[in-house]
């Protein structure tokens, strides 16, 4: 399925901007870190990458369905 | 003004100690995290901060929340700027009260230290010659 991805930070530069759709086989959200890190192997190069599904950080078990919008969520450094 | 706040607009400390101030809260302590001139050795021109603003708002007050519970404080301030911030200003203000200093002291650590963990911002500092998103690599 499709799914809709949002980027931030250094995740934005690697995809080239801040929106992406990305098709992925299966509705765990493990499918859109490995066709993530397929499609752009920076990602491997990362200290960490995290997501965010609704505004809550969630694991790569997560089940996505069609509208989620999944953020990605590189090594965050506020403060 | 919020206590849990996103700006683009320069920061207030006054502002923030004024929103935790109170007669029975003896002890206040204020954290402001400044833009400094420079990383290891080489010359910072300015930092530029992003947020995934919802997130961060709700992670912002769930460090809040925590800390209040925690050392039972009066009350708790987080205010971050993103954008553009140029040396010497505010990039983050964390300002709590409670009736001892203690638990103030121990309560705005935890709230940097938690914020710099979870709370969806990122910094890119700009240098002459380039520029570098912190903490990305290893």
């Amino acid at each position: 399925m499709k799914i809709k991805i949002t980027a931030f930070g250094i995740a934005k530069d690697i995809v080239g901007g801040k929106h992406l759709e990305l098709e992925v086989s299966g509705a765990e959200l493990s499918g859109v870190r490995q066709e993530l890190i397929s499609q752009f192997p920076d990602f491997g190069k990362l200290a960490s990458l995290k997501f965010a599904v609704n505004t809550n950080y969630v694991d790569d078990s997560c089940q996505l369905n069609e509208n989620d919008e999944v953020v990605l969520i590189p090594p965050v450094s506020g403060g | 003004m919020e206590k849990i706040y996103i700006t683009s607009d320069r920061l207030d400390s006054q502002t923030c100690i004024d929103m935790v101030s109170d007669d029975g809260s003896g002890g206040l302590v204020v954290f402001i995290g400044n833009v400094r001139n420079k990383t290891k050795d080489k010359s910072v021109e300015f930092l530029d901060f992003e947020s995934y603003e919802p997130m961060a708002l709700k992670e912002m007050q769930k460090i809040a929340d925590e800390a209040i519970s925690r050392w039972n404080l009066h009350d708790m301030v987080i205010h971050h700027r993103i954008g553009k911030v140029p040396i010497g200003e505010e990039a983050v203000i964390i300002a709590c009260s409670s009736p001892h200093r203690k638990e103030s002291f121990e309560a705005c650590e935890y709230a940097i230290d938690t914020l710099k963990e979870t709370v969806p911002i990122w910094k890119k500092e700009v240098f002459e010659d380039g520029e570098v998103w912190v903490s990305a690599h290893p």
